[in-house]
């Protein structure tokens, strides 16, 4: 029996899991699929919202404004990338300086600071490459972050506290019990006191295995270019166009990796799929701002899903005793989500958990990174540490040590794109052509796996399909 | 950090650093070092396991292995060194200096007189040609399934759909099947093939794989693992044309759709480079236009054979050998300009002084010719030379001799055109 167990390892979940396992509480962490933040929160724009968007006095307007103020604290203790690098709302013509003045109302009122409208000429003082615009607002306080990498560093966090997470461990129904909740999973049943709920876009679902409908999801997805670090500084902040109803429109933005990302659409579908006409839409919309960036230097698309729901604002409240929804975790959820914990942690203690602080919880976590260290570091590691020599990943200089704490972390890759997401091997321009067969190889002996049975991501997604006709007698 | 300074440092030791070292050796230079990344020397060619290697150089054939195992064998006593699993993170190129690191010497600054940079090249991957659909498994390029199949003795997939018509994708098509896998089909989106003429031959004709020119992968399908791609005919524009989809029930979908130049170094270093070659920008003698660094092979411009990297990769190092020693090419240069039918020329510029009897121009076309034709050179609005052609197509790398009294008539340009049914 637990106290909490939280449906769901995407960033919310992760959040809530670190929150709760910095008290003393017992918490279970049951993920879908093989890997943490496998859902909207590795396919999305990489954002940390200012917080001006919002409708002032909506709780989406609050966690927005607290989410940023937190995730700058976690990012630095936890040693995930984050830049403050500003955003600009650009207004191309004198009919959309309007919006820009709600948005700085709006900002003012949800209590985002630094907020200011900017002129054309500064503007393009700060941003050469835009097309030219009449105004924009500045936003100073927002920030880029690696979107995974903050979701892994939180429910990591959460598992050195004491919690658990069980991956591959869909839940697939609930009953209410007099303690609490039985929760069936595809790896057995877990009783819990209390249910979170931050399944993302199969939060839907998860509700009504413990309540009647009470909202709908409507799931929306959006695509992305991701540019060769050669585009990476075409901009040097996150360039937004004026929202519609749509959302916040197509951004331009540099990734905390020096790459460009552009995106996204939005469409009805729950698919990650990429299409043609999605992608030619981004295209076109992303040259209204930044008409000069070069699209020839993409390396990757993908496609998002954002927890759309018929409902405006994110949902939070007991779907039944002791079973909290954290859903409809939209955009900005990435930002929200550590605010959306804080809150989960008071109504689960209001509701009756008991959780006082730990004394001395884990809050903290360091990883090198070689190629950011001077050469004075690299050459001092590498005498010490040798492995820290060998590059595996060229395009992101990338070593063999820290694929080997990758695949050391305490919630341990099982895939290629596990190790990826925790190292950052194969995100550069060849993605991963050269050292994928080298990542398999580190991968299956630090992990003990079957280079067969090793995935480029979640289950199923199988690489190799057996031995060549002699290669089988190299390997058994 | 320790700084010997050699005399030519040569970054990448498969063929054309090989090539490069023995021949700097040859030419005088006393101290040469080779940076390699990989655990052994040879680069690609290691896993270019096919014989076709060597026909022009050594008037036999090979396999990629033997090719690459008798420039290895030749190192031998030549007091050439070689730094393995080794690799070069940055390159001054005003100093000469790289900064490399490995495992065994970790992080170290090396100096060379003169620096030769063959990186070779890296395959284009989905992303760059945004084929659109899921991102499931089961998507290689070329190379990387070759590696798998021939080097770690894997296979990667039993119903093979081949994008694009590069060399790789044919010889991977042939591996392929002789492994067990169905190749479905081979498909380009140019109307003629991007690889050689007899690897369509060998390759696909043989074993009865067919080849779609004109058409793409519109749609890739599949929940984890490649379940289906689907296949459009494209019209003059490359567009998709709606209508002519045909379904591939396959897991696997192999690119070979272009290679790229590897220079990220060298564009770090701020060597100039040319776009259309994506390779710095040479003179008659391969060095670059920062004075004592050199480049060579597929780092420089794509080549289809690697009896043509050994070659240049020659000059390259006999120049560096030059270079260390404190020759200097001298005089005015011609630039090289590519008029009608012409994709890129290597070299780019010419110093005639520095040419003793004339230069190679090696160059590739735009589309393929059939006929009468003729490669011209045109200077201040005058037909300097011709060279007669029967064919020419892109997937085949062309070269003309340009002779030292031709470049002396020249002004300060030459224009290198396809002439049809000229005269």
């Amino acid at each position: 029996m637990f106290d909490v167990a939280v449906i769901g390892c995407g960033i919310t979940g992760a959040a809530v899991a670190c929150a709760l396992a910095r008290r003393e509480v017992s918490v279970v962490v049951l993920e879908a699929e093989n890997d943490v933040a496998m859902g909207t929160t590795k396919a999305n724009s990489a954002i940390l919202h200012a917080g001006y968007d919002p409708e002032p006095g909506t709780r989406m307007a609050k966690w927005n404004v607290r989410g940023a103020a937190l995730a700058k604290e976690l990012c630095e203790a936890l040693d995930v990338p984050r830049k403050q690098i500003g955003s600009l709302v650009l207004a191309f013509t004198d009919e959309e300086v309007p919006h820009l003045e709600k948005l700085l109302a709006n900002g003012i009122a949800n209590g985002v600071e630094g907020l200011r409208i900017l002129t054309a000429q500064e503007v393009a003082e700060m941003e050469p490459h835009l097309a030219p615009v009449k105004a924009a607002l500045y936003a100073p306080s927002a920030a880029i972050v690696n979107p995974w990498e903050y979701a892994i560093a939180l429910a990591e966090n959460a598992v050195e506290n004491g919690a658990q997470v069980r991956l591959s461990s869909a839940v697939t129904g609930a009953e209410r019990t007099e303690q609490g909740w039985l929760l069936h999973t595809k790896t057995g049943d877990v009783e819990a006191r209390f249910v979170v709920n931050a399944a993302g876009v199969r939060a839907g679902e998860v509700h009504e295995m413990a309540a009647p409908r009470s909202f709908e999801t409507h799931p929306c997805r959006g695509e992305y270019y991701l540019l060769d670090k050669c585009e990476g500084t075409r901009v040097s902040h996150v360039i937004f166009q004026c929202p519609n109803k749509l959302g916040k429109g197509v951004l331009v933005s540099p990734t905390v990796h020096g790459n460009l990302i552009v995106g996204p659409n939005a469409d009805d579908a729950n698919s990650v799929a990429n299409t043609a006409s999605g992608l030619a839409f981004v295209a076109e919309t992303a040259r209204k701002s930044v008409p000069d960036v070069d699209l020839r230097q993409n390396i990757r698309n993908f496609a998002g899903v954002r927890a759309n729901t018929d409902q405006s604002d994110f949902i939070f409240g007991f779907a039944a005793p002791g079973f909290l929804d954290l859903a409809g975790m939209k955009s900005p959820g990435l930002t929200a989500a550590p605010a959306a914990a804080e809150d989960a942690v008071r109504v689960l203690e209001e509701a009756g958990l008991d959780a006082p602080a730990k004394a001395d919880p884990v809050t903290t976590r360091r990883k090198i990174r070689f190629r950011e260290l001077s050469d004075e570091e690299r050459a001092k590691l590498t005498a010490e540490r040798p492995e820290y020599g060998r590059v595996i990943c060229r395009c992101e200089t990338i070593t063999e040590g820290e694929i080997i704490d990758a695949c050391r972390e305490v919630i341990p890759p099982c895939s290629i794109d596990g190790v990826k997401r925790r190292a950052g091997s194969g995100m550069g321009r060849c993605q991963g052509g050269f050292c994928g067969p080298r990542v398999m190889e580190i991968l299956s002996r630090e992990c003990g796996l079957d280079p067969l049975a090793i995935p480029q991501d979640g289950t199923g997604s199988y690489i190799l399909t057996g031995h060549t006709k002699e290669g089988g007698t190299r390997h058994e | 950090m320790s700084e010997k300074v050699y005399d030519v440092v040569v970054v990448g030791g498969g063929p054309a650093g090989l090539a490069a070292a023995l021949s700097a050796k040859e030419n005088g230079a006393e101290s040469v070092l080779i940076l390699e990344r990989d655990h052994e020397l040879g680069g690609i060619l290691n896993q270019c396991i096919h014989s076709g290697f060597g026909l022009q150089w050594f008037k036999e054939e090979l396999t990629g292995p033997e090719y690459a195992g008798r420039f290895i064998a030749q190192l031998e006593g030549t007091g050439i060194e070689t730094a393995l699993d080794t690799m070069v993170l940055s390159l001054d190129a005003q100093t000469h200096t790289v900064h490399a690191v490995s495992r065994t010497e970790g992080f170290r600054s090396i100096r060379g007189r003169a620096i030769v940079l063959a990186m070779g090249c890296r395959e284009r991957t989905r992303g760059a040609i945004g084929t659109p659909g899921m991102r499931c498994s089961g998507v290689f390029t070329a190379g990387t399934a070759q590696r798998y199949v021939n080097m770690e003795g894997y296979m990667v997939g039993r119903r093979v759909l081949i994008l694009g018509s590069g060399d790789i994708g044919l010889i991977m098509a042939r591996r392929m099947t002789l492994e067990g896998a169905k190749v479905l089909a081979c498909v380009e989106v140019m109307p003629y093939s991007g690889g050689l003429a007899r690897n369509i031959a060998q390759c696909l004709d043989d074993f009865g794989i067919p080849l779609y020119l004109s058409h793409t992968i519109v749609d890739i399908q599949g929940d984890r693992r490649v379940e289906r791609a689907v296949v459009a005919q494209v019209d003059e524009h490359r567009r998709p044309i709606p209508g002519t989809e045909i379904t591939f029930d396959c897991d696997t979908i192999l690119l070979s759709v272009g290679l790229i130049p590897e220079n990220e170094l060298t564009r770090g270093a701020g060597v100039e480079i040319d776009a259309r070659t994506n390779g710095a920008v040479v003179r008659e003698n391969m060095e670059t236009e920062s004075e004592g660094v050199f480049a060579c092979g597929n780092v420089l411009h794509v080549h289809d054979l690697v009896d043509y990297v050994t070659a240049e990769s020659r000059r390259a190092g006999a120049a560096a050998a030059a270079y260390a020693r404190g020759e200097r090419a001298e005089g005015g240069e011609i630039t090289l300009k590519n008029g009608a039918g012409i994709g890129y020329t290597v070299p780019q510029r010419v110093r005639v002084q520095n040419c003793e009897k004339g230069v190679d121009v090696f160059f590739r076309v735009r589309a393929v010719y059939d006929g009468d034709l003729r490669i011209a050179a045109y200077s201040g609005g005058e037909r300097i030379a011709a060279f007669r052609r029967t064919h020419l197509a892109p997937g085949e790398m062309e070269r003309v001799t340009l002779p030292r009294a031709i470049l002396e008539k020249a002004g300060e340009e030459i224009t290198l055109c396809v002439e049809e049914g000229a005269t």
